[in-house]
């Protein structure tokens, strides 16, 4: 026997509804953990990926044993953890003699392993170590820019990865109306060589110019690390092939008010609102603001006589 | 140098423009090699995707090896701030509404694909409803909040509290002819009722599984089993198969004594396939003495047993023997009278034969 079970509060079910899968997706939750051993400089690493992305963002403080994301068994506590805080990108931290200062940025799809990249990072600086003028800072949440510089991101298979990965990771919502007094933040990254990159954050500052374009001037804020490819994992092909299935287009909106007649052709019905007859304010008419009565009294002033007569105006108000 | 353009929205190739017109670019105090320097960089496309605010520059080479890192950031700055100031350049020639924030501008969808997080939603097949409304041809009608009441002449809502029509309101039933005497009218309609809305959760049940089978039932709705099956595990108890319920009520006639023929059948359930207890009784008259039906079974009963113990009844040897004890003994008290007393050799391999008939001839392997 089969019994039917819904939430008894509207929150769960608002949650449950948030989880579901949608047919256009437009944010990612990312989830930023780390292994057994750490370094400083990944920590603050990840502390400072978590406030680039604090509002989709969750960070686990503990240290996780068994995980190991390239290892065929040892992702099953990443997949729980996507599964129990729907999130679909992670970032994790491990620092062993090996790789030192590892760090290995993956996705998921469907709560499954989809692709993985494994980076080393060095010659981090963090954010308190620029000086700038804080009221540049960027905003939390702003629609960020991007700047791929170097032809390797299209030559070298690792850095086409990293960079949909970089890309994913740091785009925030996806939306359509963008407000252009919001845009305050850069992400670059160099290619120095075909296995390293230059990744450096930035504040953007718009400078008046002729135009209707601003001026850009960019001011370094934020994190700045090189990021070391180490290993990558792309997923099979059907795997990909599922994952990029898009939703069929949407059905195009009725055109509303328009009837297409066989004698008259196309109909289209305007409304028009109530006319507010009574509550229209009245216009500033008040006496000394009339253009009439300025030019009067400027000629007046040149002229000799100032008593002249009144004139009555007889054309209207 | 033509302007270029791909197909498609938010990617479009920058197209640096003509030399000459370098002039047209807000004058700056440098020197020419440097102004020459900098179209020489134009030169390249930039790989513009508005929807992600992503600019690529696939040409940049760096002029000279970068010796420190000042130099790179450096560098990269510079790079950097002409691939914003392309974007920036494309973002705002769109067309912009004026909001109080600051100017809104739609934005076209990414060119960059990036892979789902989940898989897409599977749509959900039409409920019993929703098909019979489909056969016939029914279409929906948008439902009034509130109804006329007669009885109280106001408008009331048509569902919840203080409701027109409502069930527990109506104080006198008239009795129809149909009617019997001793039944309770109300009884009766709260009866149908429950009846009604018992159908509809079963309905709306079957609707569900419908839809989990499909694969597309609603995130907030969950279908559990309400017991386990006795194995243990969370799967569904598996279904039992028409035939062999109809077999069932059959199988257990045979407990009864009468075979279940005075068992109460439900509608449309079918006859019993063998009806009756598995026993035949001869008929009561036929022939005089023994019937030939009568004395073929007991025939056959008694060959049957006779074959299978044969060995168990007649032990052949041990027969032999005592003749042969017997006849000796029978002899000597003749004294030697008559000495072409042969003995009898027992001749097993006859009587073998006839009992066994097709049996093997030792008892080893055999089972009593």
């Amino acid at each position: 026997m089969l019994k039917i079970k819904t939430p008894k509060s509207g929150r769960i079910k608002r949650d449950l509804e948030k989880r579901a899968p949608k047919l256009v997706e437009t944010r990612k939750k990312t989830l930023i953990l780390h292994g057994t051993k750490t370094s400083s400089v990944l920590n603050s690493v990840l502390t400072e990926i978590h406030h680039l992305k604090k509002d989709n963002s969750i960070k686990y403080s503990r240290r996780n044993d068994k995980i190991r994301p390239f290892e065929s068994g040892g992702e099953t506590s990443l997949e729980f953890f996507s599964l129990k805080t729907d999130c679909s990108l992670f970032v994790f931290a491990s620092h062993t003699k090996k790789r030192p200062n590892n760090l290995v940025i993956g996705r998921f799809y469907d709560h499954h392993i989809y692709d993985l990249v494994e980076v080393g990072i060095e010659n981090f600086r963090s954010v308190g170590s620029f000086s700038y003028d804080m009221k540049l800072a960027p905003q939390l949440g702003s629609k960020p820019f991007f700047a791929f510089i170097g032809e390797a991101f299209e030559s070298v298979d690792e850095l086409k990865h990293l960079k949909e990965v970089l890309l994913d990771l740091f785009r925030g919502e996806v939306i359509t109306n963008l407000n252009l007094a919001g845009l305050d933040r850069v992400y670059v990254c160099t290619a120095l060589s075909p296995n390293r990159v230059f990744f450096s954050h930035f504040a953007l500052r718009l400078k008046k110019s002729g135009t209707k374009v601003p001026r850009m001037e960019l001011v370094e804020v934020g994190p700045s690390m090189d990021m070391v490819v180490r290993r990558h994992h792309q997923p099979d092909d059907s795997l990909r092939k599922e994952a990029m299935k898009m939703a069929p287009d949407s059905t195009k909106k009725k055109e509303k008010n328009v009837v297409k007649d066989d004698i008259l052709g196309k109909l289209g019905k305007i409304y028009i609102p109530d006319q507010k007859v009574g509550s229209v304010p009245l216009a500033n008419k008040s006496k000394g603001v009339k253009r009439e009565r300025r030019e009067a009294k400027a000629a007046k002033g040149e002229g000799d006589n100032p008593t002249t007569p009144k004139k009555q105006k007889q054309d209207s108000e | 140098m033509a302007i270029s353009f791909l197909l498609g929205f938010g990617v479009y190739a920058v197209s640096p423009p003509p030399p000459t017109s370098a002039l047209q670019h807000p004058p700056s105090p440098l020197s020419l090699s440097h102004t020459n320097r900098v179209t020489e960089m134009e030169e390249a496309q930039y790989e513009i995707d508005l929807g992600n605010l992503t600019a690529f520059d696939q040409h940049h080479q760096f002029a000279s090896p970068p010796t420190s890192r000042e130099e790179i950031v450096k560098e990269t700055i510079e790079q950097a701030t002409k691939l914003v100031q392309a974007v920036a350049d494309a973002l705002f020639n769109l067309p912009s509404t004026e909001d109080p924030d600051g100017p809104l501008v739609k934005l076209p969808p990414p060119t960059a694909k990036f892979p789902r997080e989940k898989p897409l939603p599977k749509p959900r097949p039409p409920t019993q409803w929703e098909v019979f409304a489909q056969q016939k041809g029914i279409q929906k009608r948008k439902k009034e909040k509130m109804a006329y009441d007669e009885q109280t002449g106001t408008w009331k809502r048509l569902h919840g509290y203080d409701r027109v029509n409502d069930d527990n309101d109506i104080p006198i039933i008239d009795a129809k002819a149909t009617d019997e005497p001793g039944t309770d009218p109300f009884a009766e309609r709260r009866k149908e009722k429950k009846s009604r809305v018992d159908k509809q959760e079963g309905n709306r049940l079957k609707n569900l599984k419908n839809a989990q089978k499909a694969g597309a039932l609603p995130s907030h709705i969950q279908l559990a089993a309400t017991a386990l099956p006795i194995t243990g595990t969370q799967s569904q108890p598996k279904k039992v198969s028409k035939d062999v319920l109809q077999n069932v009520a059959g199988m257990a006639a045979t407990a009864t004594a009468s075979g279940g023929k005075f068992d109460k059948k439900l509608p449309g359930e079918k006859p019993l396939k063998h009806e009756k207890k598995y026993r035949k009784y001869l008929p009561a008259v036929e022939g005089s003495g023994m019937g030939t039906i009568e004395k073929q079974q007991t025939e056959n009963v008694l060959n049957r047993l006779m074959s299978k113990h044969s060995h168990q009844i007649l032990n052949v040897e041990k027969a032999v023997n005592m003749y042969n004890v017997k006849r000796e003994k029978h002899q000597r008290r003749q004294g030697g009278q008559s000495s072409n007393s042969g003995k009898f050799k027992a001749n097993k391999k006859s009587f073998k034969k006839t009992s066994n008939k097709g049996h093997s001839s030792s008892s080893k392997g055999k089972s009593k």
